[in-house]
């Protein structure tokens, strides 16, 4: 502001077209004695071109002038001058009202009368000139927003293709998931990650950070780190949710926090594990058509400190062909143009009307579409169904991160043992597994060494330090059962151990690992039991439960029991592969 | 005036009343509602009576006056809501927060 009240007085560049010799010269002294630089030409052509070189602050026309009057002139200096205001005011001793509109009509700003007020002239030069300030002050600021709103663009360019990077690293194209995240939902602070479990199964987790832009999609960065990395080594979905709710607590203002929901599948067992905190109910849909809402039960992510927490997933038995949908709130307010939202109302008209042969996900989003009657503006929604599935048709999903040649520890030993309250506070299979990746030949292979650490300890807890029946498992009540037991008597456990030994030795053309797990437990008698004798096959087998040790002999080149049962050994070997096409599966 | 205020007749719960929509616009009404740092006011009561909307913004909003209310110690009452209002704290379970009436 104060340059521009210096600039006021400052002096100007005067641009002066008169073909009269003594007024042009009566003029031009008079702005001199004002302090002002004159430029003086004697008709419209020479003024055109004067003002095309020196590019005047103020241009001063006589109207009536030979080989191009002012009124050419004053059309042709405004069309040079483009977007830069230049005050134009004509000279004339004309009285007529239509002489003088036709000089504002091409462009004039206003007139001065001839002959000539020093006071008035010096008045309409500095009001002119005011007004030249303050538009040029306006283009100024107009183009430093353009400027940054460019800039800004840019930026959200390239932060939407780091998020992407990060985001998309998992396996959201696998063929049992569908999705839809328009690019608007990214920058309103939508995410969604899904992985697979090293253990076979799936972890899916859709997001909705409060408020809008660059905030909310910060948030989303550090949740997608934890979820791909924690997921990648084994974690299940409780430990991932309590370290996203640990970090969010700690880095999100008060205020600010994210409606989160986790589902993790297991394809194995059959059933889908949610927590949900803050979304939209999430349904699952049998393939029957019958559906049951999967509801919010929790306080979204980011709100409650860590021992306030609760990740308890509840848990719910599928069959093939199942269907998990969830959605964000952007989804349920999706809004025809008379502003109705489509609300939980359209969700549920939409599932009753389903029929047997569609699929969900498809009937959600043409519902939604048909009911805000445009499929581009303001789509602002995430939506996801994930399918449960025979795990062999899952075959396809990417590799994780390859291989570093045979770099990495070959020859080592590790004993690990958890005792006492431990036992029901932590899981060492994350850790184990971890010891186990560093071997480049066994990264490979991390969802059967998963299985096999995973069996190994859920056997040596479940039935050597807990004691539970797996008979329980056979029914569904029994399965309740089976959990609500377990919880109860981890909460008490006492005097109990679970110890692992790994050990890993090169061989020729490749590696062996060999795990001991050795419990605290009374065992149980090998001898006999049906899916460990000798010559015993899974039909053989029946329905008696020990799924676990046959998938354990199928996986490992030998299992043997000693002492009562109670301790455990399996060898697992692994071989090169020669050239990089030349898998040894 | 979206966001008013009083004291209640014991002095020591301000009553705030929210009216229409209550989201990110009413950010700072909200927050003058009840920064002003009077000592005597123990207990907060949100009066929704009047709101017709709230979105995901006005449940922070909720949780910074929690937290300037003294946090797990706070003693906010949310009362009057609307269905879906009520809806909308519900399914973020803010139950478990606010006693909500």
């Amino acid at each position: 502001m104060d340059d521009a009240v210096a600039e006021h007085n400052s002096p100007l560049r005067i641009l002066i077209a008169d073909d009269s010799d003594s007024d042009r010269l009566i003029l031009k002294t008079l702005l001199k004695r004002l302090g002002h630089e004159v430029l003086d030409v004697s008709n419209g052509l020479d003024a055109v071109s004067v003002f095309q070189q020196e590019a005047p602050d103020l241009v001063l026309l006589d109207a009536l002038m030979p080989v191009m009057d002012g009124m050419e002139a004053a059309r042709q200096i405004k069309f040079l001058a483009g977007e830069r205001l230049v005050p134009l005011i004509f000279l004339t001793s004309l009285s007529e009202a239509g002489a003088l509109a036709r000089c504002l009509e091409a462009g004039g700003d206003d007139f001065l009368g001839k002959p000539y007020n020093r006071i008035i002239i010096e008045a309409k030069i500095k009001a002119f000139n005011r007004m030249r300030l303050m538009h040029q002050t306006l283009s100024d600021q107009r183009d430093l927003i353009r400027e940054r709103n460019r800039q800004l663009t840019e930026e959200q360019e390239i932060a939407k293709r780091v998020f992407d990077n990060v985001a998309h690293s998992g396996c959201l194209d696998a063929a049992n998931i569908r999705y839809h995240a328009s690019p608007q939902s990214i920058f309103n602070g939508d995410v969604l990650f899904a992985s697979p479990r090293p253990a076979g199964g799936m972890l899916i987790f859709m997001g909705d950070f409060t408020g809008h832009g660059l905030p909310a999609a910060i948030g989303a960065m550090p949740v997608a780190e934890i979820f791909y990395g924690m997921a990648n080594k084994g974690f299940n979905g409780q430990d991932v949710l309590r370290e996203i709710n640990q970090k969010l607590k700690r880095i999100l203002p008060t205020g600010m926090f994210c409606c989160g929901a986790m589902i993790e599948a297991d394809f194995k067992l059959n059933q889908v594990q949610v927590w949900n905190g803050g979304l939209p109910d999430g349904w699952l849909i049998r393939s029957s058509g019958a559906y049951l809402a999967l509801q919010s039960r929790h306080l979204p992510l980011g709100i409650l400190s860590p021992d306030q927490f609760n990740a308890d997933f509840e848990r719910v038995a599928t069959g093939p062909d199942d269907r998990v949908l969830m959605m964000t709130d952007g989804f349920l307010e999706s809004a025809d143009r008379a502003g109705n939202v489509f609300g939980e109302q359209g969700v549920t008209e939409t599932l009753e009307r389903l029929d047997v042969g569609d699929h969900p996900f498809d009937a959600m989003m043409f519902a939604v579409h048909r009911f805000t009657g445009n499929f581009e503006d303001g789509d602002d929604l995430t939506l996801c169904s994930l399918e449960m599935m025979d795990e062999a048709g899952l075959a396809a999903l990417p590799d994780r991160a390859a291989p570093s040649a045979l770099a990495g520890p070959a020859e080592w030993r590790c004993t690990y043992e958890i005792r006492e309250r431990t036992l029901g506070e932590f899981s060492p299979l994350p850790l184990l597994l971890h010891i186990c990746m560093e071997v480049p030949g066994l990264r490979r292979k991390s969802g059967e060494i998963y299985t096999l650490l995973a069996e190994l300890y859920n056997n040596a807890l479940e039935h050597g330090v807990l004691e539970l029946p797996s008979e329980w498992k056979r029914s569904p009540e029994g399965f309740g059962r089976y959990y609500a037991e377990r919880n109860r008597r981890l909460a008490n456990v006492e005097g109990h151990y679970i110890r692992f030994t790994l050990h890993h030795s090169l061989k020729p053309d490749g590696g062996r690992l060999r795990v001991v797990c050795e419990d605290s437990g009374r065992g149980f008698d090998f001898q006999n039991h049906p899916s460990v004798a000798p010559g015993s096959s899974p039909a053989e087998s029946g329905h008696y439960a020990g799924r676990g040790l046959l998938l354990l002999k199928r996986l490992a080149e030998t299992i043997r029991f000693h002492e009562s049962g109670n301790h455990v050994e399996i060898v697992y070997d692994w071989r090169l592969t020669r050239t990089a096409g030349d898998r040894d599966e | 005036m979206p966001i008013q205020t009083r004291r209640d007749d014991d002095g020591q719960t301000l009553v705030i009343r929210i009216e229409g929509r209550f989201d990110f616009s009413t950010h700072q009404a909200f927050r003058d509602a009840y920064e002003h740092g009077d000592p005597d006011i123990r207990n907060y009561i949100v009066d929704l009576s009047d709101t017709t909307y709230l979105d995901s913004s006005a449940l922070g909003m909720l949780l910074l006056l929690r937290d300037y209310a003294g946090g797990d110690s706070a003693r906010i009452v949310i009362e009057n809501c609307n269905n879906d209002v009520r809806r909308i704290l519900s399914i973020s379970n803010f139950e478990q927060l606010f006693n909500i009436r």
